[in-house]
């Protein structure tokens, strides 16, 4: 039973041990990185729209809140720059209540702190506010890196990520797909039209996320249990030094109106065997349609 | 438009290539500023460029302004805004147009965050009214849409390519053409190399045809069957997200969310389902075809002409039909 016990014993401090030389390592070969990744709550994307009674936004009634599919090669990539080089990363969301679960949920897959921005004042923000927010958390904290989601799902704008690199003169890389750092360099592709650009450059940087980046991992129990211990660090608008100055009242670009979609004209099921309904389709596209 | 201040439209070029969607955006911003009221520049940045002054002429804007430079041969982020942000400080424009393109998604929210002005962004159309434009774009990938409102002096917009048409205009004047020479050392990300992706001959955000394949293909060895549909018709190839995910085909090919968004005139479904997340990213095309063999498919629901059926009968056979018309030629 000793024996048993100092086996086990030996082996916690090996890992330790190993843990200390990554550490070491680290600090010795590679430049240890600090990243923030901004993550939001958006509705799960399968949620059926309905539109709100001031007909300024959705009715978010029983709608269930998920990360932004975009933002999730943002975490990942911070988990894997963080094995490789050290560090710390941090995951920061603008939001009220929907946001602590998917801040918990960037928690269990292995972020180390969060960081809730929840104040009344910042409801419906528009993009650039939304930026001036997120700039205010990172500005002066040392940070080396700073990962998005090329958009958030639902708002659609794909403007959050550039305004925040400008608001922090920092440069930017949007559109990721491919992202290498050495030394506090990055050489990273990004997905244009038909093509893909290779950017080098020095940190700090805004990179924003696509797919293809990487395969985002699923939160393991043992990450679960210790994201329940971890902290979620509240901030407001005062706080942050914004108050009077940056929200939703004050948003420069504002929702007049939304409503559904112009429903498309009732389509046709072209009958008959494969022959027939392929001349038709060729004539209605020709005579009909004049697509071709 | 009450102000006086005009449209400044931000023309996109790659290696002297003129983006079409550039002057659907021009168009725009001549619609809504006719001519002799309001001006409208537009600005072409690269090395040069001198060249593409006849094209972007034929959409007859007020001026156009040329920052001819080798610093400009390659796009970088921290270059173009510079020199747009600068030009658009001189010329005090009401708005800012551009095409929704990659470059756009980089460039624009930068300028617009430099200058504390709102960007409407992927806009499907633009009211004026009492001097002032708003822009709609949709939202919740395209199940609703929302009419925006500038409460700014100047305002940015990016418009949908194949959404707006390109207007000619008749003979007019010779535009003024201005030459500005504006350079900056601040560019701290810099665009190594470019290179082509591999597979796709037509890009797809632009294509005026896109033929999409789903699990209905099979597998990514019956590509070749919609390849040939896509090269008589002069399209460009599209996928969804099931059979990107299933490594069939690269993610350049994605059509929907967590893809790409595409507005053609013609969009032809193969063995797609049409899940929600599909629709998003096709459903304002002009016309939809859909060939499914399962007849419940709620891509029916969305398509102009439905066809029932094999899609390994019915795509060889319409391409066979589609060869006798000689559509290139």
């Amino acid at each position: 039973m000793i024996k048993e016990f100092d086996q086990k014993l030996d082996l916690v401090k090996q890992q330790n041990i190993i843990e200390t030389l990554k550490d070491l390592q680290a600090f010795l070969g590679d430049t240890p990185l600090k990243i923030a990744v901004c993550i939001k709550a958006v509705p799960d994307t399968e949620t059926k729209i309905q539109i709100a009674q001031d007909k300024k936004n959705i009715d978010f009634t029983g709608v269930r809140f998920i990360v932004s599919p975009y933002d999730e090669f943002a975490i990942e990539e911070a988990l894997k720059l963080k094995e490789k080089h050290g560090g710390e990363t941090t995951v920061i969301s603008v939001g009220e209540g929907e946001a602590t679960d998917i801040l918990r949920d960037a928690l269990a897959r292995g972020i180390d702190s969060a960081v809730h921005v929840n104040d009344p004042d910042f409801a419906s923000l528009d993009p650039l506010s939304t930026a001036k927010v997120l700039a205010a958390v990172i500005k002066d904290n040392g940070y080396d890196l700073v990962l998005c989601g090329q958009q958030g799902v639902g708002g659609d704008n794909n403007q959050v990520p550039a305004m925040l690199a400008e608001l922090l003169d920092w440069p930017q890389v949007m559109l990721t797909v491919k992202a290498e750092i050495e030394n506090s360099s990055f050489k990273v592709e990004r997905e244009i039209e038909g093509a893909h650009e290779t950017v080098e450059g020095s940190l700090p940087c805004v990179f924003s996320t696509q797919k293809g980046l990487n395969e985002p991992r699923y939160p393991s129990i043992k990450g679960v249990m210790a994201a329940r211990k971890k902290e979620i660090v509240i901030k407001d608008a005062n706080a942050l030094g914004l108050k009077g100055q940056v929200s939703g009242q004050l948003a420069k670009l504002k929702v007049k109106e939304i409503a559904l979609p112009p429903s498309r004209p009732q389509g046709r099921v072209l009958e008959g065997d494969v022959d027939s309904q392929v001349k038709k389709l060729v004539e209605l596209l020709r005579t009909e349609a004049q697509v071709i | 438009m009450a102000s006086n201040n005009g449209i400044v439209v931000f023309i996109e070029q790659r290696s002297g290539q003129l983006r079409k969607s550039s002057l659907e955006a021009l168009s725009e911003a001549r619609k809504q500023a006719p001519k002799g009221q309001v001006p409208v520049v537009a600005v072409v940045i690269g090395e040069n460029v001198k060249d593409l002054v006849p094209e972007v002429h034929k959409t007859k804007p007020d001026k156009i302004v040329l920052v001819d430079n080798a610093q400009y041969k390659n796009y970088s982020t921290e270059s173009y805004a510079f020199a747009l942000a600068e030009i658009i400080k001189k010329e005090n424009p009401a708005y800012v147009f551009a095409a929704n393109t990659a470059m756009a998604k980089d460039l624009m929210p930068r300028i617009a965050a430099r200058l504390d002005s709102p960007l409407a962004s992927d806009v499907v159309e633009i009211k004026g009214s009492n001097g002032k434009l708003t822009a709609v774009r949709p939202m919740y990938s395209g199940k609703v849409r929302a009419e925006v409102e500038f409460d700014s002096p100047l305002a940015f917009l990016t418009l949908r390519p194949n959404i707006f048409p390109i207007v000619e205009a008749g003979n007019g004047v010779q535009p003024q053409i201005e030459e500005l020479s504006i350079t900056t050392d601040k560019v701290r990300a810099k665009v190594i190399d470019t290179h082509a992706a591999e597979g796709q001959k037509i890009e797809l955000s632009e294509a005026s045809i896109v033929v999409s394949g789903g699990r209905g293909i099979k597998g990514p060895e019956n590509w070749n069957v919609l390849q040939s549909l896509c090269d008589v018709l002069g399209a460009a190839l599209g996928a969804s997200r099931a059979v990107v995910d299933a490594g069939w085909i690269d993610h350049q090919h994605q059509v929907g969310q967590t893809g790409k968004t595409v507005s053609p005139q013609l969009y032809i479904a193969c063995g797609i389902s049409g899940a929600i997340q599909h629709l998003a990213g096709m459903s304002s095309s002009k016309v939809i075809v859909a060939i499914n063999k399962d007849a419940d498919a709620p891509i029916f629901k969305h398509a102009t002409y439905g066809l029932v059926g094999d899609v390994f009968e019915i795509v060889p056979k319409l391409t066979e039909e589609l060869k006798k018309l000689n559509l290139h030629n």
